[in-house]
């Protein structure tokens, strides 16, 4: 599997990303700075965490036009998929390419702790690794991870099976619980917490590894 | 040419930040300060002389960037 990772002006979980990835594929992606206009062949492209542009206007809103995203539209487009990470995710809402918006945390903390997630739809490109796990554990660290959109879209994400990852315990006030959704087409995935902090025993457990397991063994299979 | 451009959360949209504000305010003394919103306060100038067209302009950039449409109403002042 061939992965690009979209590198912002303060991206800082680009890295693990990249780690995650050649861990469970063997194969280093390639790291593309936010100015380039052009994508290389891939099957998974990253919108990694971090404080794109010090989450100046608001958080995504500068990195969602930066001159990189044309091609990350086409290519999503395309059928290519797409995972954003926290803000990651916070930039695909930005960018039109999930609906709603993630507003400032309902308790105005920074959260930073483990969190556990219902697997609300296993039936995904990103989510076959989780099959046999209702519950998966990823970490959240975010100050803007409060989902919110319009009933009408909430009902949608809802009765479509969008709603991808459910927090068992809502850190930030989310609309429904919710932690990570899928566009219609099923290849644009947002989520806050992060798989790609949890791919070893060491840092705190392997979830993480198994998710990004299952994203590698489909594009292979495919 | 110069202009303002107002963001407000729209109604209904809860702001968190507005309400720790008000919390403050009332931990200060100040009583009977009730929906206090946070926005945010825009200014700039503009390379054009008509007003009309410099408000179709930032129209398209709060659009495009100023504002999330998602959850954000705008209002725009052209200074002339």
């Amino acid at each position: 599997m061939k992965t690009a990772i979209i590198v912002f002006p303060a991206s800082n979980c680009d890295r693990d990303a990249a780690v995650a990835i050649e861990q469970v594929s063997g194969k280093k992606p390639t790291m593309v700075w936010h100015q380039e206009t052009a994508l290389p062949d891939v099957d998974l492209i990253i919108l990694p965490g971090g404080f794109s542009y010090g989450d100046y206007l608001r958080s995504g809103a500068m990195a969602a036009r930066s001159p990189i995203m044309a091609a990350v539209k086409q290519k999503a487009e395309a059928g290519v998929k797409l995972l954003g990470i926290c803000n990651g995710f916070q930039i695909l809402t930005e960018a039109g390419l999930l609906p709603g918006a993630l507003m400032r945390n309902a308790g105005l903390d920074f959260v930073c702790k483990m969190q556990t997630l219902a697997v609300a739809n296993p039936d995904t490109p990103f989510t076959r690794g989780l099959k046999n796990k209702a519950y998966v554990d990823f970490p959240v660290a975010h100050h803007d991870g409060n989902y919110m959109a319009d009933e009408k879209t909430l009902e949608r994400l809802e009765g479509e099976g969008q709603v991808v990852f459910r927090y068992v315990d809502n850190p930030n006030g989310s609309a429904r619980n919710i932690a990570g959704i899928i566009n219609e087409r099923g290849n644009v995935l947002g989520m806050m917490p992060h798989p790609e902090r949890v791919i070893a025993p060491p840092l705190g457990g392997t979830d993480g590894a198994e998710f990004f397991k299952g994203i590698v063994e489909g594009a292979q299979n495919a | 040419m110069k202009a303002k451009v107002h963001i407000r959360l729209k109604q209904g949209v809860l702001d968190p930040q507005g309400k720790a504000i008000e919390g403050a305010l009332s931990g200060l003394g100040f009583d009977g300060v009730d929906n206090v919103r946070q926005g945010k306060f825009i200014e700039l100038e503009i390379n054009e002389s008509d007003p009309a067209k410099a408000r179709t302009q930032i129209e398209a950039m709060c659009q495009k960037l100023l504002a999330n449409p998602v959850m954000e109403n705008y209002d725009i002042e052209v200074l002339g």
